[in-house]
């Protein structure tokens, strides 16, 4: 395996590894914290059970997240040292500032997780809001310097160099909205979906349990809202992705030929080679509607671009689709729910409905991947997209492939142990008797 | 010395690494006491130290993501240098931190079963002896100097390099290692210290009395060790710390507070010596720092001369000023929970 393509793998694996956790890191919070509020304001035990057995899921998940994302921090230098060099100073400003929301996140966790009786229940209640606050904010702040790849501002080039550089007007970046709108979006969709899947699963089953109807309840009202929305928000992205990153809108689309009136397509498989999109299904003008709300508006294909500054296309084309194909059914099943909910129908007691959110349990984390390949294959060959190729700003340093296999080793067995350990701590489902108690308990 | 904003950010990444040093550093020195657990009460001796990193851990690691992210935005050339040429031991120590934390949680939150405990148990102790070695063995080949030559200022892929000589060698010296066996030392210092504080009024409080008086020893000739190491290793450094205007002063305030410290624990009063031995190891730390200043990584990269644009500095500044608002008051709060309270 050569270097650069070694280290391109060992980079996404990270991400994708640390992704799940910092995700998890953003959306468990809320849950935990609402069930525990909820505990406070009615005294039913079984709040109480939920907010501390989720609060045990997040020690472990976040313990994970911490070391994956130090793992990362390194791994910018470690594998794009000259991409650092040069980008450091201008996007070490929401890096910075992402430090600080880790330690305020990584301290009220420690209060959180450890203080149940050493400070007052409202002290508790406010110090799982600011994991859940500050969890979200580091979140926006990477995603800005991740914007910043895509729509690199805030400096003049001379000679290939940054000069005249203004760290503020680069996290003004125009692609920073977009990106951090939709991903934080994601991160509630998908750990709501996610966390309620699990439940509806065991509500199936046993579905008078109510510990597991507090649960789903608590988790569909986080993801629901997030995954009706996201389809708008992605809209937002895709008309930014079309504004300033054509070849990669074209990717997407598998798109080969400028036109007027673009067609959109489902699915199909770009072939590079012969410049064309097989086996789609074309739906006339929705491409040049969707990208620019104007149906006949022209949209550039990649012919129109040199080969090499195309990215792998049927990669970041399937990508897309994928996510957009799962984004919208959980946007459908969404909308089934809270029009449910709305009606003050019982959701728990349609075996349809159910089983659809099962379904989409694990989708918002497969969008939130096949997202961030398209974001980041869609923008090769570029690190900074138009200024720096990836290829430019690896290493020096030969045999990576050793440090890619062997943290992919660590990381698929640090999986396996999360997953297991989670399966063992927070889903066994109490009993019908141990409800009662807890619930006796408090009474 | 004039106090410039590139000054003033070194300054901050070395308040920040002190900070790493002083709490994180503990946590490891936690997991060396964890494996070398014996006696009567070794499983107590266990307990009390998951005890006492478990709600703090996670914060005290988050002072090493900041020396980072303030040395790549303020000093990129310094940073990239590092991670090139240090890319085989900081690879080996993000494998021991990704391990000691996991491990450190799979345990706590593990199965109950005695076996799988005891297994993450032993992961834990022996990530939390590797990764300090490697932590300094950087910071050996940092203070032996390092520099990037071969690698072309405008980019492009060098193919043949001679591998060891630019990537091995440069931090798998003796003196390196020298480095590398003090930071365990200190870290194990420090940790047997503040468990002695953490143990009041418990039988525990002795085993990690004897235990810090050892680890005082151990730093003592190890410190004797790497200066003698450092004759030909890192002659910048050693020159300062041996004829610097500021040399004699400087061994002397490290040497009183050493001798503090002992003689607090050897008196048993426990808080002294805890602050006499955090002081301790500032000074050793502020002592490498002034033998390098004004370079931050010699031998070529000066302070002034790695900076970045002065716009960035001054926002890194205002950044670091919001930041302290923030973090001082909450790391304040979780300590006088877990810290200052007595135990329940
Ligand atoms: C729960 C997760 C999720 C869901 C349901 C969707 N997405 Fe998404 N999408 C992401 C999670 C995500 C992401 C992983 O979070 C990305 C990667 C980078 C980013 O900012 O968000 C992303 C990127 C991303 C981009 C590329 C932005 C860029 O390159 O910078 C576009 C155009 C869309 N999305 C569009 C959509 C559309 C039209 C959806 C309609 C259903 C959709 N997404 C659903
Ligand atoms: C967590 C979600 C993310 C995922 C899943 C992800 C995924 C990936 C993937 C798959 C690659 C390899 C692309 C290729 O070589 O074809 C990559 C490259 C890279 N990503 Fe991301 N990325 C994420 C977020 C970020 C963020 C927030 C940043 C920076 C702030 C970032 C910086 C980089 C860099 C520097 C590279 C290497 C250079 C390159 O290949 O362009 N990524 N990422
Ligand atoms: C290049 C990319 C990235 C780097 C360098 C990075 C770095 C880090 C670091 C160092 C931590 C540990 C903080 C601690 O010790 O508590 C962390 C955790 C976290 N990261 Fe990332 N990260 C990256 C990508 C992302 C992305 C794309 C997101 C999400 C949108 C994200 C969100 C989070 C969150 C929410 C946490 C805290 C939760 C947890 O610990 O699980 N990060 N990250």
């Amino acid at each position: 395996m050569p270097d650069i393509l070694a280290a391109r793998s060992q980079m996404g694996m990270s991400l994708a590894f640390h992704i799940i956790f910092a995700v998890i890191g953003i959306g468990l919070p809320a849950l935990m914290v609402i069930a525990e509020y909820r505990w406070r304001r009615t005294g039913d035990a079984v709040y109480l059970e939920l907010a501390k057995r989720w609060s045990r899921g997040a020690a472990i998940l976040f313990a994970v997240g911490a070391v994956s994302g130090t793992v990362l921090s390194f791994e910018l230098g470690l594998l794009w040292p000259e991409f650092m060099k040069q980008a450091g100073p201008i996007i070490g400003m929401p890096f910075s500032l992402e430090g600080f929301a880790f330690f305020t996140e990584a301290i009220f966790l420690g209060i959180y997780l450890y203080g149940w009786d050493r400070i007052s229940a409202r002290a508790h209640v406010i110090a799982g809001i600011v994991v859940a606050v500050s969890g979200a904010v580091s979140g926006i702040f990477v995603v800005i310097a991740n914007a910043w790849m895509n729509t690199p501002r805030g400096f003049t080039l001379v000679d290939g160099r940054f000069t005249n550089i203004d760290p503020l007007a680069a996290m003004m970046t125009p692609a920073a909205f977009p990106q951090t709108l939709h991903m934080t979006l994601a991160a509630y969709a998908a750990t709501g979906f996610a966390v309620a899947g699990i439940h509806a699963a065991m509500l199936l089953r046993d579905p008078k349990n109510a510990f597991h109807r507090h649960a789903f309840a608590i988790a569909i009202l986080v993801g629901a809202p997030a995954a009706l929305i996201q389809p708008l928000s992605g809209d937002i992205s895709a008309r930014y992705v079309a504004a300033q990153q054509p070849v990669k809108l074209a990717s997407m689309e598998g798109d080969f030929v400028t036109m007027r009136g673009a067609p959109l397509r489902i699915g199909g498989i770009p072939n590079e080679d012969e410049g064309r999109t097989n086996y789609s299904i074309e739906i006339p003008k929705g491409l040049s509607f969707l990208a620019t709300h104007d149906v006949n508006a022209e949209i550039k294909g990649l012919n129109d671009f040199p080969r090499d500054v195309w990215p792998p296309v049927a990669i970041v084309h399937i990508a897309f689709q994928v996510m957009v194909a799962l984004g919208s059914f959980m946007a459908l099943v969404s909308l089934l729910v809270l029009v449910m909910l709305w009606r003050k129908r019982d959701v728990t007691s349609m075996r349809w409905l159910m089983t659809a959110i099962v379904l989409a349990a694990p989708m918002g984390f497969i969008c939130i991947e096949a997202g961030w390949t398209v974001t980041e294959v869609g923008r090769q060959p570029w690190v900074i997209y138009g200024i720096l190729r990836t290829a430019d700003a690896v290493t020096p340093m030969p045999g990576l492939i050793v440090p890619f296999l062997a943290f992919t080793t660590l990381y698929i067995f640090l999986g396996v142990i999360v997953v297991w350990l989670l399966y063992k701590q927070v889903m066994r489902s109490p009993s019908e008797r141990d409800l009662l108690s807890m619930q006796a308990g408090t009474a | 010395m004039t106090i410039t904003p590139a000054v003033a950010i070194a300054g901050i990444v070395m308040v920040a690494l002190t900070f790493y040093v002083l709490f994180a550093g503990a946590d490891f020195g936690g997991g060396v006491w964890d494996f070398l657990a014996s006696g009567p009460r070794k499983k107590d001796q266990r307990d009390v130290i998951s005890h006492a990193l478990a709600p703090i851990w996670e914060a005290n690691h988050v002072w090493l993501i900041l020396v980072i992210v303030l040395l790549f935005m303020c000093f990129p050339t310094v940073f990239s240098t590092i991670v090139i040429v240090l890319h085989i031991p900081l690879t080996l120590m993000l494998f021991g931190i990704v391990l000691r934390g996991s491990a450190f949680i799979f345990r706590s939150y593990g199965s109950t079963r005695d076996a799988a405990q005891q297994w993450w148990g032993r992961v834990f102790a022996i990530a939390s002896i590797v990764t300090p070695v490697f932590i300094g063995m950087c910071v050996g080949a940092i203070a032996k100097g390092i520099a990037w030559g071969s690698y072309p200022a405008s980019f492009g892929n060098p193919t043949h390099l001679p591998f060891v000589s630019d990537f091995i060698l440069p931090w798998l010296t003796w003196f390196g290692f020298g480095v590398g066996l003090m930071a365990l030392a200190l870290f194990s210092y420090l940790a047997a210290v503040y468990l002695t504080v953490e143990t009041e009024g418990t039988p525990l409080q002795e085993d990690f009395r004897t235990r810090a008086l050892w680890a005082a020893a151990a730093v003592f000739v190890i410190a004797f060790g790497v200066l003698a190491l450092s004759w030909s290793a890192a002659p910048m450094v050693r020159r300062a710390l041996m004829g610097g205007s500021w040399a004699l002063p400087f061994h002397i305030v490290t040497g009183i507070a050493a001798v503090i410290a002992i003689a607090a624990l050897w008196t048993r009063r426990y808080r002294l010596a805890r602050a006499a031995a955090a002081a301790q190891v500032t000074f050793i730390l502020w002592g490498w720092a002034a033998a390098q200043y004004p370079f931050l990584l010699p031998p070529s990269l000066t302070i002034e001369g790695a900076a970045a644009p002065m716009r960035t500095l001054v926002l890194a500044l205002w950044a670091l000023a919001a930041g302290a608002c923030v973090l001082f008051p909450s790391l304040y709060y979780l300590f006088r929970i877990f810290k200052m309270q007595k135990r329940t």
